[in-house]
């Protein structure tokens, strides 16, 4: 498997060392990594799903607007962030794979790397309560 | 491909005594190929002697810099083809989130850290802002990739018909993995050594100094060995010695470095002055002299 680009690496390595849930998708939307807090919002490890494409984890979250709406995989703000290159905050409810239903805050933006490569995005979320 | 190391140490110049033997000059590789192009891979300090020697009627050469420290552009102002009418000048090097190489490689070579004005240069210069597309220069093809070290950084993959070279010569790969190293896909540096013939890679520190150091952009011996394993390399150059290392020092640190770690394959610290003979993809002769190599 080739190497990632090494602003990934870093976004990564920087994560796994955060105690904020993060949530890292590839440039085409596909889930690349989350961390260890994120896994507790989740409801399972990340080494037990791996890499997701977006339509999959979009639709095993079945994440829902403020009016308990489904929300469709391009308007989730992480999405949003990776299709518009911009920053995006939101508030999304999601069910976990423990069948939990927990309301949760994102902040998403996008990575952006040295010659303005499109690289992904990162969901930066917690739980209200 | 005929790889020469000019310039081995890393972060400052330390000439002396007792850097006599691996040598006091900051970064500088040159790369020739059979029909004599030449790649210089940094311009640290070792860079002015190589100018010194260079080759008559060769009228191109393509510098290609790993970053814009200090320790690897200082050579910059004192390489003689620069300022020769005749010579083609390729500098190749990062730019950054927000200046062009330009204008990074100009608030070096103006007053008042030095005499002469880019612009001022005698020679057609050219500056090539990486990474980029790869590059093919004579019979090489040249690849840069952003590395782990800060600030912008890349590596350079250079490969012949018959042979790889990979320079990773500031490079922090293991910085934030705890059991360095992953996978390959999560390592950076990856792509550009893999199953390289020889990589001339980072190894400032010994292990015992490396949790000091965490985050300055380099590696210890131990950390380049698990690196070029992990990338299937066939021979590692240790190279960037930290300036306050003596020759035993370098002895010393290598030989525990490769007593715990048992690489399966040819690992050597670099030594300034020593000449690699890559061909048939493989490395088919050892390190000679300079002096050896060049008689030859």
């Amino acid at each position: 498997m080739p190497q990632r680009e090494i602003e990934v690496i870093l976004t990564r390595q920087l994560a796994s060392y955060l105690t904020l849930p993060i949530f890292i998708v590839g440039p085409d939307g596909t889930l690349i990594f989350y961390n260890e807090p994120a896994e507790a919002i989740l409801g399972h490890r990340f080494e037990e799903t791996g890499e997701m494409p977006a339509q999959e984890w979009a639709a095993a979250y079945a994440a829902t607007d403020d009016a308990d709406q489904p929300l469709a995989a391009n308007d989730i703000p992480l999405m949003i962030a990776l299709r518009e290159a911009r920053p995006v905050h939101g508030s999304v409810a999601i069910r976990g794979r423990d069948r939990v239903r927990r309301r949760i805050e994102v902040t998403a933006f996008p990575l952006i790397g040295q010659a303005r490569r499109h690289l992904g995005a990162v969901a930066i979320f917690w739980e209200v309560r | 491909m005929r790889v020469t190391l000019w310039g081995t140490r890393g972060s400052v110049a330390s000439p002396g005594g007792e850097t006599a033997r691996y040598g006091g000059n900051t970064a500088c590789v040159e790369v020739r190929a059979a029909d004599g192009t030449i790649l210089i891979l940094d311009a640290g300090t070792g860079i002015r002697r190589l100018g010194a020697s260079w080759p008559n009627g060769l009228r191109r050469v393509d510098v290609l810099l790993t970053h814009l420290h200090m320790d690897h552009i200082q050579g910059l102002g004192f390489f003689n083809p620069l300022y020769n009418e005749c010579m083609e000048v390729h500098i190749w090097a990062p730019a950054s989130p927000t200046m062009n190489l330009q204008t990074r490689l100009a608030r070096y070579l103006s007053p008042p850290f030095f005499p002469v004005h880019l612009r001022d240069l005698a020679c057609r210069l050219n500056l090539h802002e990486v990474p980029c597309d790869e590059i093919t220069i004579g019979p090489f093809r040249v690849c840069a990739a952003l590395v782990c070290h800060p600030g912008p950084t890349v590596g350079y993959r250079i490969e012949t018909a018959d042979a790889t070279l990979a320079y990773l010569p500031d490079h922090e790969p293991a910085l934030g993995v705890p059991n360095f190293p992953q996978s390959p896909e999560w390592t950076s540096g990856y792509g550009l050594a893999a199953d390289a013939d020889l990589l001339i890679h980072d190894a400032q520190y010994a292990g015992s100094e490396y949790a000091e150091h965490a985050g300055w952009g380099h590696s210890s011996v131990e950390q380049a060995i698990r690196f070029a394993a992990l990338a299937r390399v066939h021979h590692l150059v240790a190279f960037h010695h930290d300036p306050a290392h003596s020759d035993e020092d370098v002895d010393r640190i290598f030989a525990a470095a490769t007593a715990a770690q048992h690489p399966a394959f040819k690992v050597s610290p670099a030594s300034e002055g020593a000449v690699y003979e890559l061909a048939n993809a493989r490395e088919t002769a050892g390190a000679r002299s300079a002096k050896t190599a060049r008689a030859g």
